[in-house]
This record gives structure tokens, C-alpha cells and sequence, in this order.
């Protein structure tokens, strides 16, 4: 396999134009630009369209309208950027229409910081707009696993009819990796998908058997049942949870996290056990579902402690930890914020630290 | 031999009714688009975006696509629609809160890249679902519920002029302000739809019609009033015709 050098951001955009999304509509905002600019070039090589829109607003509408279409459609933005696409997403949700986001996140509350920041969980993970909706979050810790996770997240939007998010960072999507892309869809595949979608979507029908791009009116009985299917929907994904042990088996203690912070736990995880620390490690590839039944490999009876690393502070993937470990071990936070890097080595201390 | 000489738009439901006040032109409007889109023969191909407010009210009647935007957005999603399917035929549908106050970026924008989109914007100076607010349109001096004692300039600003705004961008084809308020210019409102709708399958570019209309209920006057009222008060502030036709 021919493997290549790229940005997460661009490798990002390589590898949804070969999953057949044929728009992208996006406002510029540090630290995802290069997505916008890769799309602008590459998309009308595929016969694709770039929207550059006039705020994140009018792009997320962009690509409800889209993807209302049957078009694979994306947009990206960056954490103050994704609140104001939290309307579109909602919508999106409501009316079970498929599409791609990216948060490539940086520093925040507010506007932040335009550094690598991972503050934006809970808003991801339980609640990217009104309504109590959820969706797939998968949180890359690499470019390879960005691309891979971009490419088959359009894949499960159009299985659930959902909106799919990519959690990334600022380090994910500025980092240079050698990746290996997945293959380009031919356009006889993307006119397929997009004819899949034929009887639901809006692009004109015989008069009496109309599409109805539905995101709530006043039939209360309708939209509850709406409600139940998608909770139906979202209970099931709980066993399509994704994760990654690492030296989790004879532990004393583990340290936990996802995407980047994860990716610099899992090196002070090595220099720990070159230390003659038994330390291990769990990451999150899905946030939501969150890989619970992950946290039942860790053996108990010897570890003593688990150290939860994000970039965030008020640390938030922690509170979806201690639901998974229910009690049965002692759990700290090592965190960042603002945009600000996580250490290996002052992890590492934060471990010894759990150990005394 | 009886001879049909009229009949209903089959792009109405049968048997269905519209949830419009007395004396409102929403209905009055929804029908000549569904009139325009059987004449033009583009029915099965449309798609109709409409805005929140009462301009969403006849989601449950029509008999051809439909799509629920967010309160402002229709013209963006209009615009991912016909780009996503360029041979359907896209309409966006807004009130005068909807259009030209949350989604005025969004109205611009899709103007000013001149989307091959029609847009019937309806403009009654007044928010109508959520009870008789003051819309960017609202006339000087006319009492809302957000504005008790009656729009005032120095507070409030000025009604805003939505075809004339447009009229500053370069990329629109055809902008006309009609109204609903006679048989006479019903008449001239269908054909300002045709040519809106026929400019789209012709491929020109951007249109808007803009309808000055009535809102009875939240004027505070009778269905007969609100006509005199629209007369005599909204069309010297909304004077009808042809702003632009390229």
C-alpha cells in the first residue's frame, strides 16, 4: 500500500472526497482552514461543489440542504465555530438526514485560544444542539486513524441517517504523518449512494408521493415517535463502542484518555514501564457510544489508581470514566487547557503521584 | 357537455385545508405557486423551502417536496439543495422576520451568489406566528407588541427595503414587490411567480418576488381594514413594481 505524506486536515479532506462526498460548504476559522482550502481545490475535480459560505450558520444549512439532496456532504469548524453550527446539526438530527462534521478543536471557553484544546467533549458527546440528540463522535489520535475514521464515517451517517462528528484537535489536523488512503469511489458508487436516497430525498417527486424533510411541527405524537426510533437507534451503537488497550492486563495504573492527549499517554505509558512502573493504557476511539465495558479489562484487585489525561480543564472526559469504573478504583485528572500541551513527563509524575 | 373552466391546484392536497387566519394571503399566495408550477410543468421537480413562522404553515397541505428550514436559513438550504440536484426546481418561501431579520446574511449571501433559486418573500411588517412582535419591516409609528407605542426611528430604525437592498448587488436577475390586496394585482403576483419560476428553468439566476400582504390578526384590524390599511399605509412605504428584470 502506498503510503503518503500529509496534513490531518487535508488527509481529512482526501479522505471524504474518496468516501463520495461531493460537497462541503465551510467559513474560515484557525485551526481547520486547510480543510476549506484542500475542498475548494479538490472537489471540482470530482465533479463536487465548494461552498466558501457566509458564517458557519448558513454553511451547516448549506449542507442540511444538501444532504436533504442525497448528497454525501461535510463541513468542519473549530469549537466556537461548531456551537454556531449547533443549530444545523439539530435539524439535522430531528429530520434524520446523514452528513460529516469536523471539529478540528482549539482553546476555549469563548473564542478561546487557536491552539490544540479538547474542551469541547461534553458539547460533542451529549449535547451539540437543542433536543437531547445524539450522535457517533469518533476522536483520531492520528492521521491514519483521521482518515479512516472520516472515510467510514459516512458510511454509518447514511445506515443511521445522522449526523456523524469527527472529534479532532488542533495537533491532529496541523500534524504531518504518512498515511495510507482508502480507495476513491468510482462515480458510478457515489451516483449510486446518492440514487439510494431517491424515495426520501428532496429533489422533486409525482405529485402525492412528496418528500418531507421533517425537523418537528405540531404533531407531537409523530415527533415523540421519531424521538423513541433514534433512542432505539442510539442504545444499539453501545456494543459498536471503540477502543485501544494497551499493557492494560497486569496494570497498577492506568492511565485513560482519547485523540491526542491519549496518543502522548500512551509514550508516557512506555516510559513508565521502562521505569519498571506497570502502567497501562485505555483510549477512546468512539466518544459517543463511550467504550464503557473498555474499563472491565482492567484488573482491580492490582490497580491503584487511574489517571484520566485530556486537554481540558475543567477536565469532562472524566465524568464519563468514573461512570465506567463505578467505584472501583481511585481516579485523578492530569490536564491542560487553553490551548496548552499536555507533558509526557508531567503525566508520568501525575502516575507515580497515584501509585505513593 | 360541461366544460371545466377552473379547478383547484393538484399541488394541494385534497381534502386538506390551511391553518391561515381569515383575511391572511398566505394561502392566496401558496396557491398561485402551486398554479405556476403546473403551468410551468415543473411540479415533480420542486422543492419548497420555507422559513419559520407563519410561512411554514402549509408544510401539512402541499403535495410536493417539502423542507422545514431553521428560522432564517431557507435561502442557504435552498441553496445546498439546488446545487445538490440542479435539475429540481427550488423555492424559498419567507416572512419578513425570517428573511430580512435572523437569516439577512443568509438572504444576501444566496443573492449576491446569484443561486439559480427563486424566493417569494412575504412582507406583512409584522412577526405573525409568535404573536405580533416588530418585524425589520414594521412602518414608523405602528404598534407591536415589542414596540407598544409604535415604532419610533430614534429607537428602532426604519422599515427596511429588501428589494432595494438587493438592488445593490449585482448577481440578482429579476426582483419585483407585488401585493395580494386586489383581484387586479392577484393577478400581477402570479405573473411575477411565473417569471421567477421560468427565469430558474431557464437557468438565469437569482430571483425574488417580494408580496406585500396583510396580517389581520396582529394589526388589530378586520380582514376588509387590513386591506384599506395595506393601501393606504404599507404601499407608500413598499411601492409595487419592477425593481430589476435582466
Amino acid at each position: 500500500m502506498e503510503r503518503v505524506l500529509m496534513k490531518g486536515c487535508e488527509a481529512i479532506s482526501e479522505a471524504a472526497v474518496r468516501a463520495g462526498c461531493r460537497f462541503f460548504a465551510g467559513y474560515p476559522i484557525t485551526p481547520q482552514n486547510e480543510i476549506p482550502e484542500y475542498m475548494a481545490r479538490r472537489l471540482p475535480e470530482v465533479g463536487g461543489q465548494f461552498v466558501q459560505s457566509e458564517s458557519e450558520v448558513a454553511a451547516i444549512n448549506m449542507v442540511y440542504g444538501n444532504a436533504s439532496s442525497g448528497v454525501r456532504a461535510m463541513t468542519s469548524s473549530s469549537s466556537c465555530g461548531i456551537s454556531l453550527k449547533s443549530e444545523g446539526v439539530s435539524y439535522c438530527a430531528m429530520a434524520r438526514i446523514p452528513m460529516v462534521y469536523v471539529n478540528v478543536s482549539r482553546g476555549g471557553p469563548g473564542v478561546g485560544t487557536i491552539q490544540p484544546a479538547q474542551q469541547d467533549y461534553h458539547q460533542a458527546t451529549k449535547a451539540s444542539g437543542n433536543g437531547g440528540f445524539r450522535m457517533r463522535v469518533f476522536a483520531p489520535a492520528t492521521v491514519q486513524e483521521a482518515v479512516d475514521m472520516t472515510y467510514k464515517a459516512f458510511e454509518y451517517a447514511d445506515k443511521d441517517r445522522n449526523p456523524v462528528l469527527i472529534l479532532a484537535d488542533g495537533v491532529i489536523g496541523s500534524v504531518l504523518e504518512p498515511v495510507v488512503l482508502p480507495p476513491q469511489k468510482t462515480e458510478e458508487e457515489v451516483a449510486a449512494i446518492k440514487a439510494g436516497k431517491d424515495e426520501w430525498a428532496a429533489i422533486g417527486h409525482e405529485l402525492g408521493s412528496r418528500a418531507w424533510i421533517n425537523p418537528g411541527g405540531w404533531d407531537n405524537l409523530l415527533y415523540e415517535s421519531v424521538n423513541k426510533a433514534a433512542d432505539d437507534m442510539y442504545k444499539a451503537w453501545a456494543e459498536e463502542a471503540e477502543y485501544e488497550l494497551f499493557m492494560v492486563e497486569d496494570a497498577e495504573v492506568i492511565l485513560t484518555g482519547y485523540g491526542i492527549s491519549a496518543r502522548i499517554a500512551r509514550s508516557a505509558v512506555k516510559a513508565l514501564r521502562e521505569e519498571g512502573i506497570k502502567a497501562g493504557l485505555v483510549r477512546a476511539k468512539t466518544v459517543f457510544p463511550f467504550p464503557y465495558k473498555a474499563y472491565d479489562a482492567i484488573n482491580y484487585d492490582i490497580c491503584k489508581g487511574i489517571l484520566d489525561v485530556e486537554m481540558s480543564i475543567p477536565a469532562q472526559f472524566v465524568d464519563d470514566v468514573k461512570v465506567a469504573v463505578n467505584g472501583r478504583c481511585p481516579i485523578s485528572c492530569y490536564g491542560r487547557s487553553a490551548g496548552i500541551m499536555l507533558s509526557k513527563f508531567d503525566m508520568m509524575d501525575a502516575a507515580k503521584a497515584m501509585l505513593k | 357537455m360541461e366544460e371545466l373552466i377552473y379547478t383547484k391546484t393538484k399541488t394541494i392536497q385534497p381534502g386538506k385545508s390551511s391553518g391561515f387566519c381569515p383575511g391572511c394571503m398566505h394561502d392566496t399566495i401558496i396557491k398561485l405557486i402551486g398554479e405556476v408550477l403546473e403551468e410551468l410543468d415543473i411540479a415533480d421537480k420542486a422543492v419548497s423551502c420555507s422559513g419559520v413562522g407563519c410561512c411554514g404553515l402549509f408544510m401539512d397541505y402541499i403535495n410536493y417536496d417539502y423542507v422545514q428550514c431553521a428560522h432564517g436559513r431557507a435561502s442557504a438550504v435552498a441553496t445546498g439543495i439546488k446545487r445538490g440536484n440542479p435539475d429540481s426546481i427550488v423555492y424559498a418561501y419567507q416572512g419578513d422576520g425570517d428573511f430580512a431579520s435572523i437569516g439577512l446574511a443568509e438572504s444576501i449571501h444566496a443573492a449576491n451568489r446569484g443561486e439559480n433559486i427563486t424566493v417569494i418573500f412575504v412582507n406583512n411588517g409584522i412577526y405573525g406566528m409568535t404573536g405580533g412582535q416588530m418585524a425589520p419591516t414594521t412602518l414608523v409609528g405602528m404598534k407591536a407588541t415589542t414596540a407598544p407605542k409604535g415604532r419610533n426611528p430614534e429607537e428602532h430604525g426604519y422599515p427596511m427595503h429588501v428589494c432595494e437592498m438587493l438592488d445593490t448587488l449585482t448577481a440578482p436577475v429579476y426582483l419585483e414587490r407585488v401585493s395580494c390586496n386586489t383581484p387586479a394585482n392577484v393577478i400581477k403576483t402570479k405573473k411575477a411567480i411565473k417569471k421567477a419560476f421560468q427565469n430558474q428553468v431557464e437557468g438565469k439566476g437569482y430571483s425574488l418576488v417580494e408580496i406585500v400582504t396583510s396580517c389581520p390578526t396582529n394589526w388589530g384590524l378586520s380582514a376588509l381594514d387590513s386591506l384599506d390599511f395595506l393601501e393606504q399605509k404599507m404601499l407608500p412605504e413598499f411601492p409595487l413594481g419592477v425593481i430589476r428584470d435582466r
